[in-house]
C-alpha cells in the first residue's frame, strides 16, 4: 500500500511539471493579467445580484464571482473594474471586448449561445419567472391575471414567456415595458401596474425596494420554465472559459466539502482529503492548467468565501432579502448546485 | 464677387473628401468582419418574420404574432404621434413664454425668466423622468379615480376619456367629413367673381363637423371593470410624461428664439405701427411677429428636430416608441444589432428631412420677397 501510494505520489510529481509546461493560451486573461484588473459587465443596479450598499461598495451574488476571478488572477478581489450594463446592451458589450466576462443575472439559452456566439460557462443561479402582485388585488394564480397589466424589463426573454403564456392559455396578460428596474419598481408601486414580473430573485429584489413589502405576494407558478442564469464569455476563448467556470466550481466545492470562510484555515491545516487539498492548492496543479497559480482555491474561498456562505450573504437572510435556497442548493439537499470531480 | 479656389485649398478638400471615405469604408469593411465574426448575416428578411411580444400602446390593430414589419409601423407610428404632439404644444407654450419674456410687466416678464432658466439648465431625461415619476405616479389608484368633466376618468394608469363609436353611417360620412375639413383652408383661398371666399370657407368645416356628429351612435364612457377602467379612449400617462417632457423642454429654448426674432425687429417698426394708432396687440400681432416669423423659422426647425429626435428618450418611461421597442425587444429577440440600428437611423433620418424639407419649403413661401 504505501509502495502504491510513493508510486502514485511519484508519478504526480513527474507528470504535473511536465503538465504545468503546457501554457494556457488565453488572449482574454493576458489582457486582464497586462492591464492589471479585471472588467466585469454587470446589472446597473438590483439586489441580490449586483448592487451599491450604504458605502457605495458592489455587493451581491454577481459581483461575488467578480471578485472571485480577480482573486484568482490576482490575488486580491479587489482589482475589478464594475461596468453596468442594461439588458438590452448587455450581450454587444461583450462581444466588442469592452468587457472581459458577463456577470448579470442573464439566462443561458440557445440563442446567446448559438446565434450570438457566447459561451456560457457555468449557471450561478437557478430561477423561473415568478409573478408578484400586489395582495389587495385578490388574485391567487397566473391565470387569473387576465386583463391585468405587469411592468417589466425590456429586452428580456420574459416578454416572449408572456406572450407565450397567453396565447396557450387564451388569455390577456399586459405588459409595460421599462429599460431599466428603477422606474419599473417605482411605476409597480405606483399602481401604475397590477404586478411585476422578472425572474424569482429579480422579483424577490424588487419586492425589497416596494414602500410596503408586506403588501405585495408571490404568485406560486412560475411561466417560461427554468431559467439558469450564469456568466458568458466570447466564444474563441477556450482557456478564459474555463477558468470562469471553475471559479464557480470552486465555490461549489468549498460547500460540498465543507470548507468555507470561517474554517478554511483549519481545513487547510488538517485535512487529509484529496479532493479538499486540490481545491486549495495543497497538491496538484489545478492553478496553473487554470493559467493562475496554485493557491486560487484557497484565496476564493478565504475571501469570497463557499457559495452558500455567498448565497446567505446576498438572496439569504444576512443579504436581508431572506429567499429560499431552493433549486440553489446543493444536489445532495434537493437543490441543482454540483461540482465536478477534482481529479 | 466670384472667387475662384486655388488649386491648393482645392486639393485639400478633395483629401478631406478622401480620407472621409477611406474611414467610411474602414468602419464598414470591419462592420462586415464583425458580422461574419458573430456568424450572422446581414439581411432585413426577418421584417417579414412573425413577432413573439405584446406592443402596450399603439394606433393601429396589433396582435402578438403579427410580423416584425408591422411593429415597425405601428412604433414609427408612436414615435411620430408624440413629436407632433409635443411639437405643437412646444410652439404654442414657447411663443407664450417668448413674448410673456418680453412683457412691460415686472412679474409676467420674471416668472417667464424663471421657467425659461429652470426649464433649460436641467436635463431633459430627469425633467421626463420627474413628469412620469414624481407626478402622474402620485395620482390615486384605478378605483379611486378621479371623475372629470364630460365623464372622464383620471388615475395612476392614464387618462381615461369617453370614446366617440361610430355608427353604421360613419363608414361613408365620416371619409366625406375628413374630405371636407382638408378642402376647407384651399377653398379659403378660391376666388368667387373676382372676390376671395374667405371666412365663407368655414361653412365646409362646419358642415364636416355636422357630418361627424351624425355618424356617431353611442358615446362610450370609461367605467371600472375589473382590474381596470374599460371602455373610452385610454391616454397612458407614459404618452403624457413623456409629451410634457419634450414640449416642456423645447419650450424653453423655443421661447429664447422668439424673444431674439422679436427683438430683431425694429424698433422704429413699432413705434410706426403705435402712431398709425394700432393697438398694441394689434402691433403685435400684425406688424412685429410677421416679421419675427421669417427669423424664427431656421432656429425653430433645428429645434423640431431635436424633439423628434429626443422622443426616443421614452425609453425610460416605457413609451413603446420607435427606440424602444426596436432597440430593446427586436433587437433581443432577433440578434439582428446591426440591422436593427441600420433601420433606427434611416427611419430617424427620413423623418427629420422631411420635417426639415417642410420647414424649409415653409420658410421660402413666408421669406420677404423684394417688390
Amino acid at each position: 500500500m504505501l509502495r502504491l501510494c510513493i508510486a502514485v505520489l511519484g508519478a504526480l510529481l513527474i507528470v504535473a511539471p511536465a503538465r504545468a509546461q503546457t501554457e494556457v493560451k488565453s488572449p482574454t486573461l493576458d489582457a486582464v493579467k497586462k492591464r492589471g484588473e479585471l472588467i466585469c459587465g454587470i446589472d446597473t443596479g438590483i439586489p441580490g445580484y449586483a448592487y451599491q450598499d450604504s458605502k457605495g461598495e458592489w455587493q451581491g451574488l454577481d459581483i461575488a464571482y467578480c471578485r472571485a476571478i480577480a482573486d484568482a488572477i490576482f490575488g486580491s478581489p479587489a482589482k475589478v473594474k464594475y461596468i453596468g450594463v442594461t439588458s438590452k446592451v448587455r450581450f454587444s458589450v461583450l462581444q466588442s471586448g469592452e468587457i472581459d466576462v458577463l456577470i448579470r443575472d442573464s439566462e443561458h439559452t440557445f440563442i446567446r449561445n448559438t446565434q450570438l456566439g457566447l459561451d456560457e460557462p457555468a449557471d450561478n443561479f437557478y430561477t423561473a419567472q415568478t409573478f408578484m402582485v400586489r395582495k389587495s388585488l385578490g388574485v391567487a394564480h397566473t391565470k387569473d391575471l387576465n386583463g391585468a397589466t405587469i411592468c417589466l424589463l425590456t429586452g428580456t426573454t420574459l416578454e416572449t414567456n408572456i406572450a407565450d403564456y397567453n396565447r396557450a392559455n387564451n388569455i390577456k396578460i399586459n405588459t409595460l415595458l421599462f429599460d431599466k428596474p428603477e422606474e419599473a419598481f417605482a411605476a409597480a408601486d405606483a399602481g401604475r401596474c397590477d404586478g411585476y414580473t422578472d425572474d424569482g430573485g429579480s422579483v424577490a429584489a424588487a419586492r425589497s425596494t416596494m414602500k410596503q413589502p408586506g403588501d405585495w405576494m408571490f404568485l406560486p407558478e412560475t411561466i417560461g420554465g427554468l431559467q439558469p442564469l450564469g456568466s458568458f464569455t466570447r466564444m474563441g476563448d477556450e482557456a478564459w472559459t474555463r477558468l470562469v467556470k471553475w471559479v464557480h466550481y470552486a465555490m461549489v466545492a468549498g460547500e460540498v466539502f465543507g470548507v468555507g470562510k470561517a474554517n478554511i484555515e483549519q481545513v487547510k491545516a488538517s485535512t487529509n482529503d484529496p479532493d479538499t487539498r486540490r481545491l486549495l492548492g495543497l497538491e496538484g496543479d489545478f492553478g496553473k492548467l487554470l493559467g493562475v497559480d496554485n493557491n486560487w482555491g484557497y484565496r476564493i474561498i478565504k475571501d469570497i468565501g463557499n457559495y452558500g456562505e455567498v448565497y446567505d450573504a446576498t438572496f439569504g437572510d444576512k443579504g436581508g432579502l431572506g429567499l429560499p435556497r431552493g433549486m440553489n442548493n446543493l444536489y445532495s439537499k434537493g437543490g441543482l448546485m454540483f461540482t465536478p470531480s477534482w481529479h | 464677387m466670384i472667387r475662384r479656389p486655388s488649386p491648393r485649398s482645392r486639393a485639400a478638400q478633395w483629401l478631406l473628401l478622401a480620407a472621409g471615405v477611406a474611414v467610411a469604408w474602414y468602419l464598414g469593411s470591419q462592420a462586415a468582419v464583425n458580422i461574419g465574426r458573430r456568424h450572422a448575416t446581414f439581411g432585413f428578411g426577418f421584417l417579414a418574420d412573425s413577432t413573439n411580444f405584446d406592443i402596450p400602446f399603439r394606433l393601429i390593430p396589433w396582435e402578438v404574432g403579427d410580423t416584425y414589419g408591422r411593429a415597425l409601423l405601428v412604433c414609427v407610428l408612436n414615435t411620430l404621434l408624440v413629436s407632433a404632439l409635443s411639437i405643437v404644444a412646444a410652439t404654442l407654450l414657447g411663443l407664450m413664454v417668448g413674448i410673456m419674456r418680453l412683457s412691460a410687466n415686472w412679474l409676467v416678464r420674471n416668472v417667464a425668466l424663471g421657467f425659461i432658466e429652470l426649464v433649460r439648465n436641467t436635463p431633459q431625461l430627469v425633467q421626463i423622468i420627474f413628469w412620469y415619476v414624481a407626478v402622474l405616479q402620485t395620482l390615486p389608484g384605478p378605483r379611486q379615480s378621479i371623475p372629470l368633466p364630460a365623464g372622464s376618468l383620471l388615475n395612476v394608469r392614464g387618462l381615461y376619456l369617453p370614446s366617440l363609436e361610430p355608427g353604421a353611417a360613419a363608414t361613408t360620412l365620416w371619409p366625406i367629413a375628413g374630405i371636407l375639413l382638408i378642402a376647407t383652408p384651399f377653398v379659403w383661398r378660391l376666388t368667387w367673381r373676382g372676390l376671395p371666399l374667405g371666412s365663407r370657407a368655414l361653412l365646409l368645416a362646419l358642415l364636416a363637423i355636422v357630418l361627424y356628429v351624425i355618424g356617431i351612435d353611442h358615446i362610450d364612457y370609461p367605467q371600472l371593470r375589473g382590474f381596470n377602467i374599460a371602455g373610452g379612449i385610454q391616454v397612458i400617462p407614459e404618452l403624457i410624461a413623456l409629451w410634457a417632457g419634450l414640449s416642456i423642454y423645447a419650450s424653453a429654448f423655443i421661447a429664447e428664439i422668439v424673444r431674439a426674432a422679436i427683438l430683431s425687429v425694429h424698433k422704429g417698426q413699432r413705434e410706426a405701427a403705435l402712431s398709425l394708432g394700432l393697438r398694441p396687440r394689434q402691433v403685435l400681432s400684425k406688424v412685429v411677429l410677421p416679421q419675427a416669423l421669417r427669423v424664427m423659422i431656421p432656429p425653430l426647425t433645428s429645434q423640431y428636430l431635436n424633439i423628434i429626435k429626443s422622443s426616443s428618450l421614452g425609453a425610460a418611461v416605457a413609451y413603446p416608441e420607435l427606440f424602444q421597442i426596436f432597440a430593446g425587444t427586436v433587437l433581443q429577440q432577433t440578434a439582428r444589432e446591426i440591422e436593427t440600428m441600420f433601420l433606427l437611423m434611416a427611419i430617424f433620418l427620413s423623418i427629420n428631412l422631411a420635417t426639415s424639407a417642410l420647414m424649409n419649403w415653409y420658410n421660402r413661401r413666408i421669406a420677404l420677397v423684394g417688390r
